[in-house]
């Protein structure tokens, strides 16, 4: 099933994945630096650029298809998990990307959302995290932090909101990782992490919505601050973050805390060092649910755990079955058992 | 006890077996059906149960039943009533006694006419002993202590024990009207494989009941004989079965992977239930979360290249319809079989209706037109889900396929097709690029678009729920493109008329009355219209399985009649169709709406006023 080709057969540019739809989310809207990450990252997986589908459902985000050429459907609200699930078992050899928003995803979507994730169907979910309904103008979402003021929320929303990791990771999901917007390098990076990840692979962009909930982000992505506000997460990594490179994150007893390299007899050997690839999720949800002011929010590959897909554990069961049964063709199966002949 | 012939003729009979929903008459009605099917006789059968799984013992909530009807002339119902009825406890004799004939034959457990159980079924005095059942023939057998008496020695413990009782019950049948046991033996055997106590004790109190019968002298043997069926190759099958079938013959003529995603729902989860076990035909069955799910999985793997199917009933379509929206939208091949139950909502989960045709016709937002199709027997259900597969591939275009819950358990002798005795399945698939062709390039005659899968470099595009441009394909807001799409995927669907048989007219093929049916009525109204032919009234039946789009000849049929009667299980859906479809003619109804089929009775009475009436 898996063959060997080398790079140079397939190879295609970020040129190539521009489709001639021109692009109409407003300006300075945070999707236009996603899907200039994705088409950089798409041509860096040695993927054969036919073999792509990306498959949307309904929002702003999920415009995305039509902007970006290789097979695409823009399909219904929430369903893409769905539809996206279809295409995979249908036909294992494509390559399927899922473009969902925090509306899409999260609240009528919310079901495709666990399934496909407790399943780990071998696709890809970049999930846009804007906090806010942008398409239908300014309604609040199921990520919207309480208290906010929106057009659905005239005194303040009531309802305590969603952390999509935390959700990932209830649904048994094996594959999480975040950025934000602006940081189109490490956009990309995690992209092409996600696209080589055998499994359901989500990938939270942190974006920001200029029009309806502008800023919404801001305290993380702020130029002077980010570095003490965010860590980026790598593999095997100490996790040091901020400006100077001085704070880390300690385990003390089952809390995680922030601390400070050369005070209070802390050094680098003390610091945690990341492992994307531990099983048991526990230490991956206290970085997944990091929180300003206390703590920076967790950027990078969170947790990346392979697994048994659902698409090949589908194709195994079915050729397994098919060695061993007598029923090769309908016209068997019409004649297993009880047949007579009237003559 | 009285010893007389207990049934008037010979030709076909009706058993209907009733009891608790523990008492297993659902197997023992399906190894007598099967065993007369084997034997050579034309077979009906309709499963009648409870939606509860297990109500409380002994009471009427709980009373299972299944009816069959077999003989050597054409059987095309199961019989409206009974000539013999089997009744395990008092609540099912209540229950069922309104489906015998006047002077049936009841055979019960007379063990189980106890007080605490009569009293459970309502029965304020024994109905045995108040006269009330005087016009029947009844057989009262010990059942279940005949039962324990074959297998005290057996090993097994009560409960095992009385779990055979409905063996014997069969076996008094078996007797009566002479069948072979052979084949329910080879039954048990497969059955219970690796547990060969079960086997021998089912084969024990089966042979015991048949040899009760025999020796008490209380019932008379009956010899039906083999019906004359055109020669070929049998089975018994189902109509969900069938439908899984017939989608699993086309994919192979088709050279498609076959893909369905559903969801289990009364009574359309066999479907799913029998696709799961077809792994080595390469069926890629999911079991997803919800509805909705199921049917957008389907989606995306017609998008893959799939012959795509979803199947469920009536609540499960109505979650369907914004994917079905999308599927005409994006004009994808994709089947959606809708086991109609009754409704609304929950409703009667287990009872028979036809009350979804304007849900498939007209149930989703916008200008949305589909095929629909109508199944119109059990064994019918093969054809028509394997000409569903067919014009949705080579039309482009989602079909909906509407049985319901009485073929779909219904069973009928099904003459086997081999697959390349079926007609021809040639996809809209493109492969390569020539010349302008995209995946928005269209069929002259069909308007059917190009089927492109993806992992062809120079086809690549990209389709969606936004309105296309006729041309580019591309999201278009222009408003004559819009009209001119909706006018082309509404002439689509219509030109599928060309590509169907026309209408027959089965009886009179022109004179006083027209009985219209559509779906499973036609078992039912066959009967009747031919009873009444033979009687000389000029009454003709046309039975509709296309209905969307309706065969070209239609109004060529209905103009040779002086009136149109539209018979449904519904309050007239398909006559309001006709009235907007075919408004030149008049249009009168019989409908009925009690979660079951017709009878024979009610249809010839009501026919039989309208032919003298004239």
């Amino acid at each position: 099933m898996t063959e060997v080709q080398t790079q140079n057969d397939y190879s295609f540019s970020a040129k190539d994945l521009k489709s001639g739809s021109e692009v109409k989310w407003c300006a300075g809207c945070g999707d236009h630096a996603i899907l200039n990450s994705l088409q950089q990252a798409l041509p860096q997986l040695g993927h054969k650029h036919e073999d792509i589908v990306v498959v949307s459902g309904i929002g702003c985000s999920s415009r995305f298809p039509y902007y970006i050429n290789t097979y695409g459907m823009h399909t219904i609200h929430g369903r893409a998990a769905a539809i996206a699930t279809g295409v995979k078992l249908a036909n294992p050899h494509l390559h399927v990307w899922q473009i969902t928003g925090d509306g899409d995803a999260l609240a009528i979507g919310g079901n495709h959302f666990i399934h496909a994730i407790r399943r780990n169907i071998d696709i890809n979910v970049i999930l846009f995290n804007n906090e806010i309904y942008g398409l239908t103008k300014g309604q609040y979402s199921p990520t919207t932090t309480k208290g906010k003021i929106t057009k659905t929320s005239p005194y303040g929303t009531i309802e305590m909101p969603f952390n999509p990791g935390e959700l990932v990771i209830g649904a048994r999901g094996r594959f999480f990782a975040r950025t934000v917007d602006n940081n189109l390098p490490l956009t990309t990076e995690l992209f092409v992490e996600a696209g080589k990840f055998k499994g359901t692979s989500i990938v939270e962009v942190l974006q920001n919505c200029v029009i309806f909930n502008n800023g919404t982000h801001a305290m993380i992505t702020d130029k002077e601050e980010k570095d003490d506000r965010q860590i980026i997460l790598k593999h095997g990594q100490p996790m040091i973050f901020g400006k100077n490179k001085d704070k880390g994150l300690i385990l003390k007893g089952l809390q995680l805390e922030v601390v400070t390299i050369g005070e209070n007899g802390i050094t680098e050997k003390d610091i945690l060092v990341h492992d994307a690839k531990m099983a048991n999720p526990i230490l991956h949800l206290m970085l997944i649910s990091m929180k300003l002011p206390d703590f920076p929010v967790a950027m990078g590959v969170i947790r990346s755990v392979e697994d048994t897909t659902l698409n090949e554990e589908m194709d195994e069961q079915i050729a397994d079955v098919k060695a061993k049964s007598p029923i090769k063709t309908v016209d068997d199966l019409f004649f297993h058992g009880d047949v007579w002949e009237v003559k | 006890m009285n010893v007389k012939t207990v049934v008037k003729h010979l030709n076909k009979v009706t058993i209907r077996f009733s009891g608790d929903s523990g008492d297993g008459m659902q197997l023992s009605g399906k190894l007598f059906s099967d065993a007369s099917a084997l034997f050579g006789n034309n077979i009906s059968t309709f499963p009648d149960f409870p939606s509860e799984i297990r109500a409380p013992q002994g009471t009427i909530a709980g009373v299972s039943g299944f009816q069959v009807h077999f003989g050597n002339t054409e059987i095309n119902t199961p019989g409206d009533y009974a000539d013999v009825l089997v009744s395990m406890n008092p609540a099912a004799l209540k229950s069922n006694l309104k489906w015998l004939k006047k002077g049936g034959t009841i055979i019960i457990d007379i063990d189980s006419f106890e007080d605490k159980n009569l009293l459970k079924a309502g029965y304020t005095s024994n109905p045995l002993e108040d006269g009330s059942l005087e016009s029947y023939e009844i057989i009262a057998a010990p059942i279940t202590t005949q039962t324990q008496e074959l297998l005290k020695d057996s090993g097994l413990d009560f409960k095992s024990i009385l779990k055979t009782k409905n063996m014997f019950a069969l076996g008094l049948t078996f007797f009566m009207f002479n069948r072979p046991l052979e084949s329910t033996e080879h039954f048990f055997e497969k059955k219970f494989k690796d547990k060969p106590t079960i086997i021998e004790a089912n084969k024990k109190v089966l042979r015991g009941g048949y040899y009760y019968a025999e020796n008490v002298n209380a019932i008379e043997p009956h010899i039906i004989d083999p019906a004359k069926i055109e020669k070929g190759f049998y089975r018994t099958v189902n109509g969900n079965v069938a439908t899984a079938w017939g989608l699993l013959a086309a994919a192979e003529n088709a050279k498609l992977q076959l893909f369905l995603g559903s969801y289990p729902i009364t009574p359309a989860s066999e479907i799913l239930q029998e696709l799961s076990k077809q792994k080595s035909l390469g069926a890629h069955v999911i079991q997803c979360e919800d509805e909705i799910a199921g049917i957008c999985t389907a989606i995306g793997a017609s998008f893959a290249g799939n012959l795509a199917a979803t199947s469920t009933s009536g609540p499960g379509l109505s979650l369907k319809s914004e994917a079905i929206g999308l599927a005409v939208m994006m004009e994808l091949p994709i089947v959606i079989v809708d086991v109609q139950r009754s409704g609304p909502s929950t409703g009667l989960p287990t009872k028979t209706e036809q009350g979804d045709l304007l849900q498939t016709l007209y149930g989703r937002n916008g200008e949305s037109p589909c095929i629909v199709m109508a199944v119109t027997t059990s064994a019918g259900c093969f054809d028509a889900a394997y000409m569903a597969a067919k014009l949705s591939l080579e039309h482009m275009t989602p079909v909906i396929l509407l049985t319901d819950g009485y073929i779909a358990n219904g069973s009928q002798p099904w003459k086997i097709q081999k697959t390349s005795e079926l007609p021809a399945i040639t996809t809209r698939r493109v492969i390569g690029k020539l010349g302008n062709n995209t995946a928005f390039l269209r069929n002259e005659d069909s308007l059917a678009r190009n089927w492109v899968i993806p992992g062809q470099k120079e086809l690549m595009f990209r389709i969606g729920g936004l309105e296309k441009d006729s041309n580019t394909g591309a999201a278009s807001h222009d408003p004559e493109n819009h009209q001119r799409m909706c006018k082309l995927r509404e002439e689509k669907v219509q030109r599928v008329a060309n590509f169907i048989p026309d209408l027959e007219v089965i009886g009179e093929q022109s004179g006083d009355v027209l009985v219209v049916g559509w779906g499973s009525t036609y078992g039912h109204l066959l009967s009747v219209v031919e009873k009444l032919c033979a009687g000389g009234g000029k009454i003709g039946l046309a039975q509709f399985t296309y209905i969307k789009p309706l065969p070209k000849n239609t109004a060529d049929v209905f103009s040779r009649f002086k009136r149109i009667v539209v018979c449904e299980l519904n309050l007239g859906q398909f006559a309001s169709y006709l009235r907007t479809s075919l408004q030149q003619f008049k249009y009168e109804q019989f409908n009925k709406i009690q979660g079951l089929p017709f009878t024979e009775e009610e249809l010839k009475k009501h026919f039989m006023n309208i032919l003298e009436a004239k």
